[in-house]
């Protein structure tokens, strides 16, 4: 009784693949194995599964040279990390990873991701020109927010990165990403400017402003809207 | 071969030029004479730009006690001089230690050319002012154009008033120069009047030295040099940019230096040719077989011009040869010089035949160079004497000579009837040539007379007279003579070349041997030992070498061993290491000091310092030793460099062993251990926690979640100790920060309600996410470890003016008061609560990382309610005011 969507684990610690692939079995998914770079790969190429859960540290091969070639696969990439790996988990994001999960995980955690992940996949067939969470209405077309019905100014920059985020709803945008994208390549280093414009969409979305739900922060990565709250 | 593209700015042009712009700018006011009004020009500028806002003091101003001059004084700060006891008497002089401290804009300093107190800081005032300029501090000066070093002597020449304080040219080539003019005829007029002030030298002439025809020459002068001054800086400006086709090319200027008296006017020659061509220009001495036999006058002369020609810029070289003109001529070639500059001596037709002369040598030998030749004054006998005497070598050659003659006369008596008396004179031959080439020529003289007299007396009819009937008899005595000089003088000449060449060979031999010993020793202290011991015995002189400890300048090793030092000494030392400078006795700073200091520089910096020492107090190094000490210098330097670098190494490779364990413990703590443990948590997920062993699995979960906390802590204590914290500052938004840390500490929190006090107008804070991150998490732990289940917590962040503060307070017990800050120790844990489990390390987490981002940390009682109060404090520099990117 799967649901027919296959998922890749690849991760060189035998006890840790079992149980990924027992909690993702038993909601339905038809879930692989790969304990190296080399098996991983030529199962990618034989398989094209929708989503890799991939551990960086692989035995035979940089865990990260595989985020590449598995979104030329057209599968999600979900980075299983260890701990303190920022700077890694920034690298993997940057390469088109679409999320990562910190070891130990919460397996409900890793579900909820996973679905993220594959959710975005579609999204990226089929782009919406009206996106809408919670009761936020975000409509490309007319380049206008609503809340409850309600028109919100937003300033052009505050736009485009409200937008941003909202395109990849749930997926955490890089800090670099999102300064290069809306601000440009040069500014890619001015995190504060990003912070003064996130201060200011929480300020008009958020019920408290001190206590944001809607656009996280992932320390020293970037932001993330919040998938969870998305219809 | 390496071309240059003419249109590029020289590098050396720049470079100096760049030099020139960090150093204070000089201002010199040049006159022609006493009274011309340069002191009141140099005032009178000086308060325009007083009155222009800039801060301008004075230095040091001589206003003679004129009323005039002291109104001009008036409106200006002045520096009090400094007192110096001398001899009973209380001298002032300038005090650049308080202009220093004062640090203004502009210092109007007076009389460049003054000679200072003994015991100042330098001899000379110039010097001072040199300091000045290097601080960055701009001055005034004033000085009169014969006190300009390269003009002195033209100017004795036809004022016949020689003044022995000058100054460098090369303080007015890097200087802006103003002439203040007056017409000789007005001058007169205020001298007549009184209004001049003369000086102490030139009241001794002052009729003559202030004739109409002398002022207007000086006046002449003083307009020349200014104009050269200018020539020379614009054509410095164009070198440095991009004017072709101003390169004065490829002059090279070589100066012959000797022992000679009156060699300096040769040396100020060669200066202004050099200056003229924009040459650089060498001042060659050449070392021959003669040089051995110099005295202690002819030493000290020739050091002096040497020291002559490097103070107004020559580079000097030493060239052992056998003549002098072959030395000149394998300098002139070396260096491809241009421009020759002799001195034709006024010797006698006897010194000549003995020795060659030079010019003629050398005329006859060069190609293509033009030579400059100057003639000399006329060398008096009394300094060749006193170098003969010298070497006065006792009356037993004399005796032992005479032995020869009579055992010749014996011999001679033995062959008489085999060979017949017309050949017995050659055997007298024997004894002649025996006693010239073993003791000079003065013996073998008497050895002549000697032989002559005795063949005369036992040989010639009449025999046993001392008549002379054969005309014979004559030429046998002019020939015995002429044995006895030709022989002296060329034994004299191999002899003197032998320990000529045995004293190079010792020294080559030295310094070779100073080189293996340095490229053995493997520490800075046997580098120093090896350096003192060695350098002591070939320069004869006591040494010490200085290293610096902790700022302090302490001695690394000395030869013959010393532990302490003089006052001055130090400060000589300290001079030298901080100026890169020789310094102390025979320098041009601090010379009171017994030491000459050395600098010994090197790629990484002065490393420390070589002090010299003779214990008769004389000149450490004479000057023909100075090549010999430049090579050992240099070696010195070179061998502390190495052993820098090699303890450089040394060190790096412990802390790349020390990081690589560092790194296999991180990791296998990381990896490893977490690895297991995330199994563990997945497979307590994975079980359905209903029934009874729903409690069960809840406590598995828990309990590897704690394990999970602890491994973290134990990465992060390490992390902190052993300094391998890599702290990546970001510029951070707190309200991010809080609610990430709460949203991660939910779990552990449980029922506790948490309440965010954190205004979102606050500046943003420079700190590491991830630091700030596990700060936060151990600050929510201990909440929840020490503060009942279901008390609030309150996170609150504050902006006084001094900073920003952000507080976790809970609604606990609180601390036991007086020990709050020890709680931030390693394993602290309040008393009695080792039952809520935790290694201790958790706030010694918090400081270490605060500590790692410059923030500080305080633990406190709260006042309203029982509780603690942790807060973490970003000081000013830390914030960053929100800017708002481009739109």
């Amino acid at each position: 009784m799967t649901n027919g969507i296959h998922l890749l684990v690849v991760d060189d610690e035998p006890a840790i693949r079992r149980l990924v692939r027992g909690a993702l079995t038993r909601v339905g998914y038809d879930v692989s194995e790969a304990g190296t770079a080399s098996e991983a790969l030529s199962h990618i190429a034989a398989r094209k599964p929708a989503l890799v859960l991939l551990d960086l540290g692989l035995p035979d091969r940089d865990g990260m040279e595989l985020v590449p070639l598995a979104k030329q696969a057209a599968a999600a990439v979900l980075i299983l990390s260890a701990r303190n790996a920022t700077a890694e988990k920034v690298t993997a994001l940057d390469l088109g990873a679409d999320d990562y999960v910190t070891k130990p995980f919460d397996t409900e955690e890793l579900k909820a991701r996973v679905r993220t992940c594959l959710r975005h996949r579609n999204y990226g067939a089929a782009p919406k020109t009206v996106i809408r969470v919670g009761e936020i209405e975000i409509d490309d077309d007319k380049r206008s927010v609503s809340r409850n019905g309600e028109q919100l100014h937003f300033t052009r920059k505050e736009y485009d990165l409200l937008s941003e985020l909202a395109r990849h709803a749930g997926r955490v945008l890089t800090h670099a990403h999102l300064l290069r994208t809306i601000w440009g390549p040069a500014h890619e280093k001015d995190v504060e400017y990003l912070r003064v414009a996130i201060r200011a969409i929480r300020l008009k979305l958020e019920d408290d402003a001190s206590d944001p739900q809607f656009i996280r922060n992932e320390l020293g990565i970037g932001y993330r809207l919040d998938a969870d709250r998305l219809d | 071969m390496i071309t240059r593209d003419p249109d590029r700015p020289s590098p050396d042009a720049l470079l100096r030029l760049a030099k020139r712009e960090a150093r204070g700018r000089l201002k010199i006011f040049l006159g022609a004479a006493p009274g011309v009004g340069k002191t009141y020009e140099m005032l009178r500028q000086g308060a325009e730009r007083l009155r222009g806002g800039l801060d301008v003091v004075i230095g040091i101003v001589e206003t003679h006690g004129r009323s005039e001059t002291e109104a001009l004084v008036e409106p200006f700060e002045v520096i009090p001089r400094r007192e110096l006891d001398y001899l009973g008497r209380t001298l002032t002089e300038m005090d650049i230690d308080a202009i220093l401290a004062r640090r203004p804009a502009l210092v109007l300093v007076d009389e460049l050319a003054h000679t200072n107190a003994p015991a100042s800081r330098h001899p000379k005032r110039w010097q001072d002012v040199e300091e000045l300029l290097d601080r960055g501090v701009d001055v005034l000066t004033t000085i009169n154009i014969q006190h300009v070093e390269s003009l002195n002597d033209v100017v004795a020449g036809f004022t016949r008033v020689r003044v022995r304080e000058t100054v460098p040219d090369t303080m007015l080539e890097d200087a802006e120069i103003e002439i203040v003019d007056l017409p000789p005829d007005e001058l007169i007029e205020r001298l007549k009047a009184g209004k001049v002030y003369v000086p102490h030298e030139a009241s001794r002439a002052l009729g003559h030295f202030f004739s109409k025809a002398n002022l207007s020459a000086l006046r002449e002068l003083a307009l020349r040099r200014a104009a050269q001054t200018v020539d020379a800086q614009m054509l410095e400006e164009l070198r440095a940019g991009t004017a072709p086709g101003t390169y004065a090319g490829g002059e090279r200027v070589l100066v012959a230096v000797s022992e000679q008296p009156g060699v300096e006017i040769l040396v100020r020659t060669a200066k202004r040719l050099a200056d003229a061509l924009h040459a650089p220009w060498t001042a060659v001495h050449v070392e021959t077989p003669r040089t051995e036999r110099f005295g202690p006058g002819d030493r000290e002369q020739l050091s002096s011009a040497l020291g002559l020609a490097s103070s107004l810029g020559a580079t000097l070289a030493t060239v052992p040869a056998s003549s002098v003109a072959a030395g000149l001529m394998a300098q002139i070639a070396e260096m491809r010089a241009t421009q020759v500059v002799l001195g034709k001596s006024r010797r006698s037709w006897w010194f000549k035949l003995r020795h060659g002369s030079v010019v003629e040598d050398v005329l006859r030998q060069v190609d293509g160079v033009a030579v400059h030749l100057l003639p000399m004054a006329k060398v008096t006998q009394q300094g060749r004497r006193a170098a003969a005497a010298t070497r006065e070598i006792g009356w037993w050659p004399y005796l032992l000579s005479i032995g020869f003659v009579a055992l010749a006369t014996a011999a001679a008596e033995l062959l008489d009837p085999l060979v017949g008396v017309n050949a017995v004179d050659l055997i007298y031959l024997v004894p002649v040539l025996a006693a010239a080439t073993l003791f000079g020529l003065r013996v073998g003289l008497a050895a002549s007379f000697a032989s002559a007299l005795a063949y005369n007396f036992f040989f010639l009819p009449p025999l046993y007279t001392l008549t002379i009937q054969d005309p014979q008899n004559v030429v046998t005595l002019f020939v015995l003579v002429g044995v006895a000089i030709f022989g002296s003088q060329l034994a004299g000449r191999l002899r003197s070349q032998a320990t000529l060449g045995a004293r190079s060979a010792r020294e080559n031999a030295a310094l070779a041997a100073l080189a293996q010993t340095l490229a053995q020793v493997s520490d800075a202290a046997s580098t120093a030992e090896a350096i003192c011991s060695e350098t002591a015995r070939l320069l004869d002189v006591s040494t010490v070498v200085l290293g610096r400890r902790e700022g302090q300048i302490a001695i690394v090793g000395a030869h013959p061993p010393r532990d302490s030092l003089g006052a001055i000494d130090i400060a000589a030392a300290d001079w030298a290491f901080n100026h890169g400078e020789p310094t102390g006795c025979d320098t041009g700073t601090l010379n009171a000091s017994d030491w000459q200091y050395h600098p010994l520089k090197t790629s990484l910096g002065i490393l420390a310092v070589l002090g010299i020492a003779r214990d008769d107090g004389k000149t450490p190094v004479p000057s023909d030793r100075a090549i010999l000490l430049a090579t050992i210098i240099g070696q010195a330097a070179l061998a502390h460099e190495r052993i820098w670098l090699e303890n450089d190494v040394r060190e790096l490779s412990v802390l790349n062993e020390r990081d690589r364990l560092r790194a296999t413990l991180l990791s296998s703590i990381g990896h490893d251990l977490r690895t297991p443990l995330t199994a563990v948590v997945a497979a307590a997920e994975a079980l359905p926690a209903v029934g009874e062993y729903a409690l069960t699995i809840e406590t598995i979960r828990t309990e590897a979640q704690r394990l999970n906390r602890f491994f973290d802590d134990l990465v992060d204590m390490t992390r902190i100790e052993s300094g391998a914290l890599n702290v990546v500052p970001e510029a951070t938004d707190l309200t991010d920060a809080v609610s990430v840390a709460v949203h991660d500490m939910r779990k552990v929190l449980g029922e506790r309600r948490v309440q965010l006090t954190v205004p979102p107008d606050l500046p943003l804070v420079l700190a590491d996410p991830k630091l700030l991150h596990h700060i936060l998490i151990n600050l929510l732990d201990n909440v929840a470890k020490y503060a009942g289940a279901g008390t609030p917590v309150t996170i609150e962040a504050r902006r006084p003016p001094d900073g920003l503060i952000l507080s976790v307070l809970d609604q606990g017990p609180g601390l036991p008061p007086g020990g709050e800050q020890a709680l931030f120790g390693r394993f602290e844990r309040v008393e009695g609560s080792d039952r809520v489990g935790g290694t201790g390390l958790g706030l010694a987490i918090v400081k270490g990382f605060a500590d790692a981002m410059g923030l500080g940390v305080t633990a406190s009682n709260r006042a309203d309610v029982s509780g603690a109060c942790f807060s973490i404090i970003f000081p000013n520099d830390g914030l960053i005011s929100p800017r708002q990117g481009p739109a």
